[in-house]
């Protein structure tokens, strides 16, 4: 599959639910979505388009929230397309995409405890990198605290 | 009857501080639980806190071993995120620190996994020719280890003409002693024997874990950021991505000694091509926005995302090392190994080599705890590698 194949794929499958679609350049990529629409997005991304994940990223916004950011490879391929998602504070929930990604595994435990996400339907939990006698609902990576 | 055998946190040998919690029934284990988290430094939080030049220098210290990829990440990120291209002779230059430490990387390993088989002089002779490319990085760069080679849009030393002939001599003698550890590696019975099946990845697996680098290619999946997302003068020098298909210790093995190879021809290929010319394009500031930089290291892709708000720092700085993914799949290749192997297949994905500083058994029934230290386990495995050559007749 090429690029432009990628491409068109994703626009015939998600138009209606890209929020934004921004090229930074031919190679760097980011797609806005609803977190809602997370989990299909993914499955669609890591399954049908037989992409790799990367990593995913949190950010504490000045917008009142956590935007997460989750990086994809296809092979081969220099691109690296970015989903973006952005949940609100007070109540930072997200869906798990460890179901479907067995790799997003311990970067949604290590950005739930850094920035406080709760990821539902996550099969392990457990702190990642802090130490277990870290007080609970203190963030090191959280800009109010 | 089951039983828990913690392996970590610290290992003696490289000191990395990873904790292994095998679960075994008999000699074969069962389950792996991996614990991380002993040396969280918060860089990225500190990067917060460091100019964009500073950066570059604190993400150099990641890593001892492969000081110079996080560097290279990070600089393809700001490059990215400014879109600036650094000059022609730059490039190549900063090829040569990134394959030169590729080399260097892979005979630590090499040396470390012979002493663990209980193969003391494969350690010391590659140990002792690692020493050739340290007097090259010594020559180049005034450090044998953490360079500082790198800066957004250019290099900070350039390399001199006159040390070029020195150079070739140098990298003249590393040709016959990699013919040497490739004969000692594929030729012996004795390590076809302890390392062929042993700690199986599979492609499905590799693909599930999404792991990189010299993880991932031994299974069969064609992962290198260097062919895929080419930087620096990748795309400018003919060289081959070496992917084998079975996944096990041996494959892991044999892809690093034969990536060596690869990595001379790069290396000779840029010192034909570089021409006088700049080496730094002197940027300034970066602008507002966000950057992702990918290096290929000797472990696999180091990933950097950056968000600029247009200021002289970082407003955030994410890291994702190789070994982060790659460890995480060491859950499905060391279930069903014997305990005298696992510590070799935690090893083969070089994250650490086995993080074994002591070793508590936890009989569960009995309630017993017996501490062992890293010295057991390697006898376990130096044992076990004994008794292999009594019953091949060595």
């Amino acid at each position: 599959m090429t690029w432009k194949e990628i491409e068109k794929k994703i626009h015939e499958q998600f138009d209606a639910k890209i929020l934004k679609w921004y090229k930074h350049n031919d190679n760097r990529i980011y797609i806005d979505i609803d977190p809602d629409n997370l989990v299909e997005f993914s499955r669609f991304l890591f399954e049908d388009l037989n992409s790799r994940f990367i990593i995913a990223s949190g950010v504490d916004t000045p917008r009142g929230g956590i935007e997460i950011l989750y990086h994809f490879d296809f092979f081969q391929m220099p691109q690296v397309l970015s989903l973006r998602i952005f949940t609100k504070k007070p109540k930072l929930e997200v869906e798990s995409i460890s179901g479907i990604i067995k790799a997003a595994e311990w970067i949604e435990r290590e950005i739930s405890e850094l920035l406080g996400v709760q990821f539902n339907n996550h099969p392990d939990m457990r702190r990642l990198l802090l130490p277990n006698d870290w007080p609970e609902g203190k963030y090191p990576l959280r800009r109010d605290q | 009857m089951s039983e828990i055998i913690p392996i970590g946190p610290y290992h003696p040998l490289q000191e990395e501080p990873e904790f292994f919690r095998l679960h075994v029934e008999g000699e074969k284990v069962t389950k792996l639980d991996i614990e991380i988290g002993y040396n969280h430094r918060g860089i990225e939080k500190l990067a917060e806190s460091k100019s964009w030049d500073q950066v570059v220098f604190l993400v150099e210290r990641i890593c001892g071993i492969c000081s110079t990829s996080h560097p290279a990440a990070s600089i393809n990120a700001m490059e990215d995120l400014g879109g600036i291209e650094a000059p022609e002779r730059a490039q190549y230059i900063r090829t040569i620190i990134c394959e030169l430490e590729r080399i260097h990387s892979h005979m630590l390993w090499l040396g470390l996994a012979g002493h663990f088989i209980g193969y003391n002089t494969v350690w010391m002779w590659v140990w002792k020719y690692r020493e050739i490319v340290c007097d090259i990085f010594e020559k180049v760069t005034g450090n044998r280890q953490s360079y500082a080679m790198f800066k957004v849009g250019g290099v900070r030393r350039d390399i001199l003409d006159e040390d070029i002939p020195w150079i070739r001599k140098y990298l003249g003698k590393l040709k016959p002693a990699l013919d040497l550890f490739k004969g000692a590696v594929m030729d012996d019975p004795v390590i076809h024997a302890r390392t062929k099946g042993v700690g199986v990845l599979t492609k499905e697996q590799a693909k599930a874990y999404c792991v990189v680098g010299p993880t991932a290619r031994p299974s069969g999946v064609a992962v290198d950021v260097r062919k895929d997302d080419p930087y620096f003068a990748y795309d400018w020098v003919d060289w081959d991505i070496v992917v084998l298909e079975e996944g096990d210790v041996f494959a892991k093995t044999a892809c690093r000694i034969l990536e060596m190879y690869e990595s001379l021809k790069i290396i000779d290929q840029c010192l034909n091509k570089m021409k006088p010319g700049s080496i730094d394009l002197k940027i300034k500031e970066l602008p507002p926005g966000e950057g992702i930089g990918r290096a290929e290291a000797p472990r696999g892709e180091v990933y950097h995302y950056i968000l600029s708000d247009g200021s002289n720092f970082p407003a955030r700085y994410k890291v994702r090392a190789p070994s982060y993914v790659n460890i995480f799949s060491n859950e499905v290749a060391c279930v069903g190994e014997e305990v005298a192997d696992a510590a070799l297949v935690l090893a083969a994905v070089d994250p650490c080599y086995c993080c074994t500083e002591r070793v508590v058994v936890v009989d569960q029934n009995k309630k017993e705890e017996n501490v062992f230290y890293s010295h057991d386990l390697i006898k376990l495995s130096h044992e076990k590698t004994r008794k292999m050559k009594e019953e091949l007749g060595l």
